[in-house]
C-alpha cells in the first residue's frame, strides 16, 4: 500500500545506518572470499541452531507462545498512537522525561544536548541496536564525547573501529586470536603478555570496563520492552554489564524504537519465554533489568526516554510489511539463514543483517534508497527464517512483496535482461498453446548441448547459472506432446 | 477417482519422464488421469522475482485451465508449484484487486495436492512395494525441498514412500533441511551465494556414498544435478515419482552422470 493511499502526512524515511551502500550480490561475493569468516559463521550459527531447537522443542506450548507473541504485537501496532501516549504519561508521572525523535539526526541531537547538559565528555553504553541504527557513537565522537561500549563483543568491535556483523553476537566474524590482537593494540594499559584464552580476554575487558562504570556520570541504553500502562522499561542481557550501566551513573538515557511497546507488564510473560529461547538458546537469560521512572536514593536520579521513529511509521504504513515491526531482535532468523551464513552481516550494509534486515531496512528507508532495493533478493526463499521466528513474521512473503515494490519502482526505465526474459515468459506461460509452440523448439536446445548431453556455458545473465552447474540436454519432446500422441489428440 | 495432472512447466519441458511416471503410478492404483490442455505454469518464477503484474495472466491461465476440466483432485509432482497454487495464486489475484479471480484461485488451490500428499493422505499408499510394485535396487539419499517441507509441511511423506520401495537403501543426508541454493532467479541474481550453498549440498550428498539423490521437485533437482554433473560426481538425480514407477519387470535405469534422459516404461 502506498503512503499516499493512507493519507499520512509527514512520513519520513529512516536515516542513519540503515543502508546497503553496495548492491548485496557484489558485497556478498567479496565476503564469500573470506574463508575465516565463513568458518566462524558456520561454527557459531550451527551451534546456536542446535541450542535453540533443544529449548524450543522442549516446550509443549511453543507454537501457542509464538501465536500469542504474534497476536500481541499485531494489536500493539494497531493501537500504537494510544499506547505511546499512555507510555509517555506514565514515564512522566514517575519522574522521567520523554523525548520524541522523528529520525536518526533528531535523536542524536537530543542525546547530545542531554549529555552536554551534564557537563561530561564520556558516557557508558548498554548494548543497543537503536543507538547502532542512528550512528550515535559516531555522532557523539564528532562532538567531543566518547561513548564506551560495555558489552564485550560490542567493545571488541568498537576497539577495532569495525562494524557489528550480527545483532546478538556483534563480533561473530572475529576469532579469539583476532580479539587478543585487537586488545593488545587498542586497549590502554593492557597486559602485554595477554593470551587468547577466553577467560583471560574477559578479565582484561572487565578490568578495562570497571574503571569506566565507576566514573561515568551518564549511561545510554536501548530497551527490549517498554510497558505502556506503567512506563516501565526492560533490558534483557547476558553479561550484567548492562545492569551496571542502568544503576550506577546518575543520569540514564534510553533510546527506544516506538514499536517496542507492550500494553502491560503481564505481557512480558510471553516475551520473556520467547526471547531467550530464540536468541541465545537459553531457557532464561542471566539478567533481566526492569525500571520505572526515577526512585529517590536508588539508581539514576535523572531519566530520559527517546522514542525513536526513524522510518518505523514508514514500515507501519505498508500493510504487507508492517509485521516486520513485530521483531524482538532475537536473531533466530539470522542464525538459520543459509545466505547470512555464507555472506556474513557486513554484506547487508545496514545495522540489521540477515532475513530481518533484508525486509526491515528497505521498509524503513523505502526500497529506492541507496542499494536497499537489492536486499529483498538476498534470499532463496527457503523459509527457514519464518519457521524460526518467535513472533511468526512471514519474512519470505514480505521479501517477495518488497521485490514487487522494487520491480515497480524500476518500471519505465531501461529493461534488464531479466525484465525482458520474464515478460516474454509471462506471454508464453499464460497459455498452454503458446507454451506448446515454444516446446516444439526443444530439439534445438538438444542440438546446443555437447556430445555428453550437457549444456555447460550460457551467455548473459544465465552465465550465473552455468558458473557452477550444467544443464542437461532437453528431451526430444515435451510431456504435452507425448500425452497428445498417447491419447491421439491433435 | 478422476485426477487432473498439473505437469508444471519445468517437468513438461525438461523432465517429461517425471510426469509420465506420475501418470503410471496413479493409473496403476486404478485411477483415471486427465491432462487439462490449457495448463502452462504456476507463475512462481514471476511472483518470486517481484513481477506481480506479469504473474496475473499466468495465474489466470492456470485457474481457467483447471476449471475447464472435470476432476476430483489435481496433483503436481512438485511441492513448490503446489505451494504456489495454494498460497501465491490468491495473493496475486488480491494484489491485482481481482476478488473474483481470488475466489476461483482459492477453489482450485483447495483441490490441488502435491504427489506424496495425494498418495499418502488421499489414496492411502503405505507400502509402495506392495501397492505399486515399486522396485529400485540402489542406494538413495533424499533432499527434502524447502517449499514442500516448510510451506506444505510434507514431513516424512516423501522419505516414507522411498523407504517402502523394494530394494532401495535410503541413506541419511547430513544437513538435509538446508536449502540447496536454487531459489529460482536467486540462482542467477545472487549466483555466488547460490553456488556456495550448492557446493555444501553437493558435498553432503556425495558424503553419503549414494548413487542417486532423490527429491520431489525437479527445479531443485535440476540445480543439484547440475552441480553434481559439473563436479563429475557420478551421482544421479531422480524424482520420487520415477522411483515409485520403477518395477522389477520394468526397472528405471539410473541415469548416467551426464543426466541423459531415462526411458520410463509406462504401465
Ligand atoms: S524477525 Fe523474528 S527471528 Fe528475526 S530477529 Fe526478529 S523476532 Fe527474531
Amino acid at each position: 500500500m502506498s503512503r499516499t493511499a493512507l493519507g499520512m502526512p509527514g512520513l519520513r524515511p529512516g536515516s542513519g545506518n540503515l543502508f546497503a551502500e553496495e548492491k548485496f550480490p557484489s558485497a556478498a561475493r567479496r565476503e564469500l572470499g573470506n574463508a575465516q569468516l565463513r568458518r566462524n559463521l558456520k561454527h557459531a550459527t550451527s551451534t546456536i541452531r542446535t541450542k535453540r531447537l533443544n529449548v524450543t522443542g522442549e516446550l509443549p506450548d511453543w507454537e501457542e507462545l509464538r501465536e500469542a507473541g504474534s497476536a500481541l504485537k499485531t494489536s500493539v501496532m494497531a493501537r500504537l498512537p494510544e499506547l505511546l501516549e499512555a507510555f509517555e504519561a506514565n514515564v512522566t508521572a514517575r519522574g522521567g522525561t520523554v523525548h520524541w525523535a522523528r529520525d536518526a539526526d533528531e535523536a542524536n541531537r537530543i542525546i547530545h544536548g542531554l549529555v552536554k547538559a551534564e557537563g561530561v565528555d564520556e558516557v557508558v553504553k548498554v548494548k543497543s541496536m537503536a543507538t547502532q541504527e542512528i550512528g550515535m557513537n559516531e555522532y557523539l565522537e564528532e562532538h567531543g564525547i566518547a561513548a564506551y561500549e560495555t558489552d564485550l563483543a560490542e567493545l571488541i568491535v568498537q576497539l577495532d573501529h569495525d562494524k557489528p556483523s550480527h545483532i546478538l553476537v556483534p563480533a561473530i566474524h572475529k576469532n579469539r586470536t583476532e580479539v587478543r590482537d585487537i586488545f593488545l593494540k587498542e586497549m590502554p594499559g593492557v597486559d602485554p603478555g595477554l593470551t587468547d584464552e577466553p577467560r583471560r580476554l574477559a578479565m582484561a575487558a572487565r578490568a578495562h570496563l570497571r574503571a569506566k562504570f565507576l566514573t561515568a556520570k551518564v549511561a545510554i541504553s536501548g530497551a527490549n520492552f517498554g510497558i505502556a500502562d506503567s512506563g516501565a522499561l526492560s533490558v534483557v542481557e547476558s553479561e550484567g554489564n548492562g545492569r551496571m550501566c542502568l544503576t550506577l551513573p546518575g543520569t540514564l538515557i534510553t533510546v527506544m524504537g516506538i514499536e517496542k511497546l507492550l500494553p502491560s507488564f503481564s505481557d512480558l510473560e510471553v516475551f520473556l519465554q520467547l526471547l531467550p529461547r530464540s536468541s541465545t538458546g537459553e531457557r532464561m537469560n542471566p539478567y533481566t533489568s526492569l525500571w520505572t521512572g526515577v526512585t529517590e536514593g536508588d539508581g539514576p536520579q535523572k531519566f530520559h526516554v527517546i522514542l525513536l521513529d526513524n522510518g518505523r511509521t514508514n514500515a507501519l504504513a505498508d500493510e504487507m510489511g508492517r509485521s516486520a515491526l513485530h521483531c524482538i531482535r532475537c536473531s533466530a532468523c539470522i542464525n538459520v539463514c543459509p545466505v547470512y551464513e555464507r555472506a556474513g552481516g557486513h554484506a547487508y550494509g545496514s545495522t540489521y543483517p540477515g532475513p530481518i534486515g533484508a525486509i526491515l531496512s528497505p521498509l524503513m528507508t523505502g526500497v529506492e534508497a541507496e542499494e536497499n532495493g537489492s536486499l529483498p533478493y538476498a534470499s532463496s526463499l527457503c523459509g527457514a527464517c519464518y519457521d524460526a521466528c518467535p513472533v511468526k513474521i512471514n519474512i519470505p512473503d514480505i521479501l517477495v512483496h518488497l521485490r514487487g515494490k522494487d520491480v515497480d519502482a524500476h518500471r519505465g526505465g531501461l529493461p534488464s535482461q531479466l525484465d525482458v526474459g520474464l515478460k516474454a515468459a509471462s506471454w508464453a506461460l499464460s497459455d498452454g498453446r503458446r507454451l506448446g509452440a515454444v516446446e516444439k523448439l526443444l530439439p534445438l536446445g538438444r542440438a546446443a548441448a555437447g556430445k555428453d548431453k550437457k549444456i555447460k556455458k550460457l551467455p548473459g545473465i544465465a552465465a550465473g547459472w552455468t558458473q557452477s552447474r550444467d544443464i542437461p540436454a532437453p528431451p526430444s519432446q515435451s510431456f504435452r506432446d507425448w500425452w497428445a500422441k498417447e491419447h491421439k489428440e491433435s | 477417482m478422476k485426477i487432473a495432472l498439473f505437469a508444471t512447466c519445468i517437468v513438461d519441458g525438461m523432465y517429461p519422464r517425471a510426469a509420465q511416471a506420475t501418470v503410471a503410478v496413479l493409473e496403476r492404483l486404478g485411477h483415471e488421469v486427465v491432462f487439462p490442455k490449457g495448463q502452462a505454469c504456476c507463475g512462481q518464477m514471476h511472483v518470486n522475482s517481484g513481477y506481480f503484474k506479469e504473474a496475473v495472466p499466468v495465474v489466470a491461465n492456470h485457474v481457467r485451465a483447471f476449471e475447464s476440466e472435470d476432476y476430483d483432485v489435481a496433483v503436481a509432482p512438485s511441492g513448490s508449484c503446489v505451494a504456489s497454487v495454494k498460497h501465491q495464486h490468491p495473493m496475486v489475484a488480491r494484489r491485482a484487486g481481482d476478488a473474483g479471480l481470488e475466489e476461483r484461485a482459492t477453489a482450485v488451490g483447495k483441490k490441488t495436492y502435491e504427489l506424496s500428499e495425494l498418495l499418502v493422505d488421499v489414496l492411502g499408499v503405505t507400502n509402495p512395494a506392495e501397492q505399486l510394485g515399486s522396485y529400485f535396487p540402489h542406494t538413495v539419499t533424499y533432499h527434502p525441498s524447502c517449499h514442500g517441507m516448510r510451506l506444505l509441511k510434507l514431513g516424512d511423506r516423501q522419505a516414507g514412500l522411498l523407504r517402502g520401495v523394494k530394494g532401495l537403501e535410503l541413506l541419511d543426508l547430513p544437513e538435509a533441511d538446508q536449502c540447496c541454493g536454487f531459489g529460482g532467479t536467486f540462482s542467477v541474481k545472487n549466483a555466488y551465494v547460490s553456488s556456495a550453498m550448492l557446493a555444501d549440498k553437493a558435498a553432503n550428498i556425495r558424503s553419503t556414498g549414494a548413487s542417486v539423490c532423490a527429491g520431489g521437485d525437479y527445479s531443485c533437482l535440476m540445480h543439484i544435478g547440475g552441480g553434481l554433473s559439473r563436479q563429475g560426481s557420478g551421482v544421479a538425480t531422480l524424482h520420487l515419482a520415477e522411483i515409485l514407477a520403477s518395477t522389477e519387470a520394468a526397472p528405471v535405469a539410473v541415469p548416467g552422470p551426464a543426466g541423459q534422459p531415462v526411458k520410463v516404461v509406462v504401465k
